[in-house]
């Protein structure tokens, strides 16, 4: 219990977001964006001509800093930086795997619901004990 | 692991004997109570696994819900909708509060979003003034419903992995309560009190043998009395006859006895 890792308790988070420009506009509209005084968004817009580095700074950059709780990213994009995503291990800001209009949700992908699905076929430790 | 369940390394006195009965007594406790905090962090586990999979399901037609009515949104006000809505952005109205739960003692996050009324997006209100302002209503109001189940997804998404990683380490601890301090310390106890039982042996045995020493000093004492008391007695009755046995006695005795003076 000592040394793991304090989950903060944020009155007032963000939510980030890496998708194409359709997504990110739509949540825009909602009220999701957010300019900083240094100028910085708390979004991404991945068009065909955004480099893998950027995609990968971004990511970076969102799941570092101290205010943003939540990041969407598009499944596309996430594919792209997988082993970013799959190496991603810290429980706050959670990462989201949205679909987006041209790419329908695909399970098989996503970080989390494969690991779920390697606990439902396979001994998982919730069930593995004995 | 060299030895498996060795004990530990103790002086066997009785003391130590109490000493490890008492922590075997609050490793089993401990053990009990471990696998109920593991067996309850397994029930929450499988119930948080259901509901993800059946919010992301639904995630995705409120994905599709969304991004319907923003098609519609950018055919009603034109396709510049978007450079507008890029500019308008300021501060988030939309926001995520996170607080912790406490399940089972396992602190989980939960985050619930509010808007911020003090961010003013009279920008973003102006949106569509122009043309096809109900559709960027309606816009607007899918992706706010689209927000709200995301971010009860990511609620899920992190108590999931927290959760995770909880199990791994309760059940890590019952199992090596289980399987590495309780044989240790069972093993300690008997070493105790086999040690304990040889001591009492060697007592024992160490009275018994000065038993029987003192018994044998005693018999004697008694034979060397009872013989001396018999001497004395035949003394007396010989002096009566005139005669003193023993002086008699060492006569014939010496007589046998060769003497080296005499030739014959």
């Amino acid at each position: 219990m000592a040394g793991r890792a304090q989950i903060r308790t944020n009155s007032s988070a963000l939510i980030a977001m890496i998708a194409d420009e359709d997504t990110v506009t739509g949540f825009l509209l909602a009220g999701v964006g957010n300019v900083d005084l240094r100028r910085k968004t708390n979004y991404l817009i991945v068009a065909s001509k955004t480099t893998v580095k950027a995609i990968e700074d971004a990511f970076r950059e969102f799941t570092t800093k101290e205010d943003i709780a939540i990041v969407l990213i598009s499944q596309y994009v996430a594919n792209t930086i997988r082993f970013l995503v799959d190496s991603y291990n810290k429980p706050v800001p959670a990462i989201l795997e949205i679909p987006s209009k041209d790419h329908p949700y695909d399970p098989t992908h996503d970080s989390v619901l494969s690991r779920v699905r390697y606990l439902f076929s396979s001994e998982s430790a919730a069930s593995g004990r004995r | 692991m060299s030895g498996q369940s060795q004990r530990l390394n103790v002086v066997p006195t009785v003391t130590m004997l109490g000493v490890m009965k008492a922590r075997l007594v609050g490793a089993t406790r401990g053990h009990a109570l471990l696998k109920k905090k593991s067996d309850a962090l397994t029930v929450k586990f499988r119930a948080i696994l259901k509901m993800i999979v059946s919010t992301k399901e639904s995630m995705g037609e409120i994905m599709r819900a969304s991004s319907f009515a923003l098609t519609e949104a950018k055919y009603a006000a034109g396709e510049n909708i978007k450079h507008v809505v890029l500019e308008s952005v300021k501060s988030a109205s939309l926001r995520v509060r996170s607080r912790q739960e406490n399940i089972a003692g396992v602190k989980l996050p939960r985050f619930e979003h509010f808007t911020d009324p003090g961010a003013g997006d009279t920008k973003a209100d102006l949106t569509g003034l122009a043309r096809g302002g109900q559709q960027i209503q309606a816009c607007r109001a899918a992706h706010v419903k689209a927000i709200e189940v995301l971010v009860e997804l990511a609620s899920l998404q992190t108590s999931f992995l927290t959760l995770d990683e909880a199990i791994k380490t309760t059940n890590r601890r019952v199992n090596a309560l289980e399987n590495v301090v309780k044989p240790r310390l069972e093993n300690t106890i008997s070493y105790i009190r086999a040690e304990l039982d040889e001591l009492e042996r060697e007592d024992f045995f160490r009275l018994k043998k000065i038993q029987g020493y003192k018994k044998r000093e005693i018999e004697r004492q008694l034979q060397a009395a009872k013989q001396f008391a018999e001497e004395q007695f035949s003394e007396k009755v010989s002096l009566k006859k005139g005669i003193s046995i023993s002086s008699a006695h060492n006569l014939l005795v010496a007589g046998t006895e060769k003497d080296e003076d005499i030739i014959f």
